[in-house]
């Protein structure tokens, strides 16, 4: 593997509660090499969105270290994109001007006429064309997570952060922004992380599965995924990737606690 | 606007001064028990140049105290939406003086500052009103979700960004609900001041000279002058709402 893009080394973390202190991450090791893209499974409140708080700068941990691209992170910085189960879209802005919001904070090479061509590009990636002056009131869940992710795209970030970004939506619309993903990907070159509850999305979008163990959370399991171009949905239902499904699905119930580590050893 | 939107409140008030004088009518109340819509119009004209100058008086008295209460109240509202501590600290004060009733701190301000009226009543209306400004903000700062602030401070902007692109225009609906509320309580303070100091101006002043003439037609024609600056003042800041936070209004569906 080569030189890693994002590098979390030894990350332990604890939140500091009215009960004493919540240990949540413990000795937490990832690293993604440029171009990868992981995806982070594991039981509810484990600590996944902790992780990426800490991964983009926005809180420090206790001991251990987060490197991205050779740097030590110890306060955000605008090459890191990211988008939340909640859009979060603003609503007295049009989807447009919402993509664009990046774009005011960080400084950019592009001219004004440069980002907003790109922002109407990013807008037609994800299938958005001609929604770009209405508001995000206007727009279905599925549209308005399409918007968040060009906005979390728009300053060309080295690194994406998404935490369960498809979480809250249906089946189907998920399955559609999958595809989505992909078509991004292909354009838009990125290094991700990806936090997720759902492992045939895990196994679809990202090249290597972490799975984590319960609070607080450590590796537990790692499972790379082949990749060979862009994937369809029938590569889910192929005897292999249900394989890969059974593995990670024992490996969340070891996390719950719901099945004895020892057997997974074997 | 359309022909509706115009027609409909008119028709309204004009059934509503209807059923009044009917009633008057009807019970054959002389004017110095109730005066009618009818005596109105001679009230005005007899006195309209006063009208026009106590009016401007409550007008701008009302308007500067609740500038004030809008500053006082956004920068209250500010501290305590950002600092859980100083909420803790300044919210039981603030409910403590909002509970005083205006209506006794009205002759404590009048003696203590004998002769300043303007200032005064400007300092009624300012009291009066900026509490529900301070708890809207507030409100609206604190309860503000993480991820609006994470879009941005992932990104590396500073607080004040996010006060300004975001915190700040997220807030603007629930700042002018408060406003107008503010604006009624403002006009309800500068009046009270008007009515109990001594020598005072504006159309409280007035309202108090019909009293002590015993001129019950004036007296009602004030009345009926107070809702009306009230009515032109709530639309300003209905008109404002429209400008500044219109996109938070549902679309009809
Ligand atoms: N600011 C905080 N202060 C105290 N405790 C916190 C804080 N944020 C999170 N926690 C606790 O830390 C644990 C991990 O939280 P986190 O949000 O990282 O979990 P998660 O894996 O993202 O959960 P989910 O799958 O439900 O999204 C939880 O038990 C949560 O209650
Ligand atoms: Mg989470």
């Amino acid at each position: 593997m080569g030189e890693a893009l994002i590098d979390i080394k030894g990350v332990t973390h604890a939140y500091a509660t009215e009960a004493g202190p919540l240990p949540v991450l413990d000795n937490l090791n990832i690293s993604v090499p440029e171009g990868g893209f992981v995806a982070v499974v594991g039981p509810s409140g484990c600590g996944k969105s902790t992780l990426t708080r800490l991964i983009a700068g926005l809180m420090k941990p206790d001991t251990g270290e987060v490197w991205l691209h050779g740097e030590r992170v110890k306060s955000p910085r605008s090459t890191v994109g990211m988008a939340f189960q909640n859009p979060v879209l603003l609503e007295w802005r049009t989807i447009l001007k919402n993509v664009m919001l990046p774009l005011e904070i960080v400084s950019t090479p592009m001219s004004k006429r440069e980002q907003e061509e790109r922002a109407r590009h990013l807008l037609e990636l994800v299938g958005l064309k001609g929604f770009e002056d209405k508001r995000p009131s206007e727009l279905s869940g599925g549209m308005r997570q399409r918007a968040s992710l060009c906005r979390s795209l728009i300053h060309k970030p080295e690194v994406l952060i998404l935490d369960e970004p498809f979480g809250a939506l249906d089946a189907f619309t998920r399955e559609d922004l999958w595809q989505t993903m992909h078509r991004l990907k292909a354009e838009e070159p990125f290094t991700g992380v990806l936090i997720t509850h759902d492992l045939r999305e895990s196994i679809f979008l990202a090249d290597q599965v972490v799975v984590l163990s319960g609070r607080p959370a450590t590796t537990q399991y790692v499972m790379d995924i082949p990749r060979e171009g862009i994937p369809t949905l029938d590569d889910l239902y192929t005897p292999e990737a249900a394989d890969r499904l059974n593995i990670l699905r024992h490996q969340i119930e070891i996390a719950q606690g719901r099945a004895p580590a020892e057997e997974a050893a074997e | 606007m359309s022909f509706r939107k115009v027609a409909v409140p008119l028709v309204a008030m004009v059934i509503f001064l209807a059923l009044w004088e009917l009633l008057v009518w009807a019970n054959g109340w002389p004017n110095y028990i109730m005066a009618s819509p009818s005596d109105l119009p001679a009230a005005y004209s007899r006195f309209w140049e006063l009208f026009l100058v106590m009016g401007w008086q409550t007008l701008w008295r009302t308007v500067v105290g609740l500038l004030l209460a809008i500053a006082f109240g956004v920068l209250i509202g500010m501290i305590m939406g950002f600092s859980r501590t100083m909420r803790d600290a300044l919210y039981p004060l603030l409910v403590g003086f909002n509970a005083i009733p205006k209506a006794t701190v009205v002759p404590i301000v009048a003696l203590l500052f004998v002769g300043a009226h303007d200032f005064n009543t400007i300092l009624i209306a300012f009291m009066i009103s900026f509490f529900p400004i301070a708890v809207s903000v507030s409100i609206g700062l604190s309860t503000l979700e993480p991820e609006y602030r994470d879009i941005l401070r992932s990104l590396g902007a500073s607080q004040s960004t996010i006060f300004w692109k975001i915190a700040l225009p997220k807030t603007l609906p629930e700042f002018f609900g408060a406003l107008k509320v503010a604006v009624t309580l403002a006009f309800i303070g500068t009046n009270l001041m008007e009515i109990v100091s001594p020598h005072g101006r504006g159309l409280g002043a007035l309202f108090d000279s019909g009293k002590t003439n015993s001129d019950y037609p004036l007296m009602f024609a004030v009345l009926i002058a107070l809702a009306f600056l009230g009515i032109v003042l709530y639309y300003v800041v209905v008109a404002l709402e429209k400008v500044f936070a219109g996109w938070a209004e549902r679309q009809p569906t």
